[in-house]
């Protein structure tokens, strides 16, 4: 009996959470899988393949402690002359532990001038996230910043 | 644990002195309390994904709607010059219904009355942008809402429900908001929880919402039954909640943590 | 009705780098979210951003879930003559939009 009842009220306060939003889909937050090492860097060789990825070149910006991990702002600039000759090609970026270690990749070429992307991002947690640029030798390098995201004090359970 | 730690410091808090009103020279928006990349994305109009739904209701308050077959401009002409300063004086009493309306029961009643077409949903896209477009015409301008006689009783009874200790944790709104704004609970800053934005993107929701979301949202957080949309208790809290951010300046849309 | 808002200088001088901001509605549903009752929300991304000035590339992006809703991204270009910029979001479920600007090279 008292099991069933507990049953009961579970069941009742799940429905309650969900309708938090009128019409909307009810959607509970489960925490997915981590991506792990193994999986970040298999991304990085499916993209540099054996290359040797050397630190530096890259800058990126991103804030080291964030208010909400919905939405990060960042960007990627590369220390590069931008001319025919010695340019950036592509700017890739990985995260450790989203479900998924691939964030974007960016294609660019000589005429973009300045050798910079911003966008927002995701991070499920607090974690490393990574840019590699390939410029137009086919050099690697790369930066990593450490993101700590906060969580707000009062989530809401549903959207 | 999580959950637990924030159980524990509600009810620190609920030990605290209660409602203090909070002196006009100290109003804060919830601006001054974020982060200088949250902050940079509300001051660029480039970056703000408010301004997506600003954009739409641009595009709506322009359509024809209903089977009169007409569009809010039909009326109401360039939104830019009629709608300035409107949201400043909302909530406002409606002498019809004889109870104070918000932006968007306005909207809906537009609808239903002028343009004879079935209201909007609340939290729609189509809502948010009309209300979104509609409150950022008076962006910059200070909050006026409450002066009218008619809507003190309303607004008597949203400072009741503000004050009210309710839900698990028995907590009121004024418990944070009033007496410990200047704190932080669980890492994230306390605001004054001042409606100067709304609708607003929150990065928590990836979307625009109304004031009446966030409002359900703190219920729910302390654990009480929220009111449902649209009801006379929500309106009322959003009518003291304008009348107690009076002279601030607005900012729809806002971009809020 | 998803919108765009596209920032690019209406005019600029030859030679001039400029800075090109886009920002596109779109939920960015990741496909790693689960209903109340357990079904996974199917993921409905935007997976491809290009820009092109007159009918050429000039930047592309492959996008993924870890991109946050309602995509913001900037980039910069060399402006060398008069033209049009054409951008283009393509998508999980059908998901195709473009939008344009125009700059006048001084």
């Amino acid at each position: 009996m008292a099991h069933s009842d507990h049953t009961t009220r579970r069941t009742f306060l799940g429905i309650a959470g969900s309708a938090a939003v009128l019409g909307a889909v009810p959607v509970v937050i489960v925490r997915p899988a981590e991506a792990s090492p193994a999986m970040l860097s298999a991304a990085i060789r499916n993209i540099v393949g054996e290359a040797n990825v050397r630190t530096g070149k890259v800058k990126l910006d991103i804030p080291p402690l964030v208010e909400n991990g919905n939405t990060v702002p960042m960007t990627v600039s590369v220390a590069s002359p931008m001319t025919a000759e010695d340019y950036v090609k592509s700017i890739h970026v990985f995260n450790e532990k989203n479900p998924q270690p691939n964030i974007g990749n960016f294609y660019l070429g000589p005429r973009a001038g300045r050798a910079q992307v911003s966008t927002r991002i995701r991070l499920a947690d607090s974690q490393k996230v990574t840019a590699i640029a390939r410029l137009s030798d086919d050099t690697f390098w790369s930066a990593t910043a450490d993101v700590v995201v906060t969580l707000a004090a009062c989530t809401e359970e549903a959207i | 644990m999580k959950l637990f730690g924030c159980i524990a410091i509600l009810t620190a808090l609920a030990g605290a002195a209660l409602a203090t009103e909070i002196p006009q020279g100290e109003h804060r928006s919830g601006a001054s309390f974020m982060g200088p990349d949250t902050r940079a994305m509300q001051d660029d109009d480039t970056a703000n994904p408010g301004m997506l739904w600003v954009l739409d209701g641009e595009t709506l308050w322009t359509r024809k709607a209903g089977t009169a077959d007409k569009a809010c401009a039909d009326c109401h002409s360039d939104a830019r010059v009629s709608m300035r300063g409107v949201a400043a004086h909302y909530p406002a009493f409606d002498k019809t219904l004889g109870r104070p309306v918000d932006l968007e029961g306005r909207i809906n009643l537009c609808r239903s009355n002028h343009q004879q077409a079935t209201p909007l949903r609340y939290e729609s896209r189509e809502l948010l942008a009309l209300t979104a477009y509609v409150a950022e015409q008076s962006r910059g301008m200070p909050i006026e809402a409450g002066h009218d006689p008619d809507l003190a009783p309303f607004v008597a009874k949203g400072h009741e429900l503000f004050t009210q200790r309710q839900g698990q944790l028995n907590l009121a709104c004024a418990n944070c908001h009033d007496d410990n704004w200047d704190k932080k609970l669980a890492g994230a800053p306390i605001t004054q929880g001042q409606p100067t934005g709304y609708p607003l993107y929150r990065l928590e929701w990836q979307s625009l919402g109304s004031l009446q979301r966030r409002l359900r949202a703190c219920i729910t957080g302390i654990r009480a039954q929220a009111y449902d949309f649209g009801s006379p208790e929500l309106v009322e809290l959003e009518a003291y909640l304008m009348s107690r951010a009076r002279g601030m300046k607005i900012e729809t849309p806002a971009v809020r943590p | 009705m998803p919108s765009a808002l596209i920032n690019v200088p209406a005019k600029a001088k030859r030679g001039d780098i400029i800075e090109i901001k886009t920002l596109m509605s779109h939920i960015m549903e990741t496909g790693y979210r689960h209903t109340a009752s357990g079904d996974v929300v199917p993921r409905d991304i935007i997976t491809s951003f290009t820009c092109r000035f007159n009918g050429a590339e000039i930047f592309r992006a492959d996008l993924y879930p870890a991109i946050a809703a309602n995509p913001f991204l900037t980039f910069f270009t060399t402006v060398t003559e008069s033209g049009k910029f054409e951008f283009e979001w393509i998508g999980d479920k059908g998901f195709s939009e473009t939008a344009s600007a125009s700059i006048t090279v001084e």
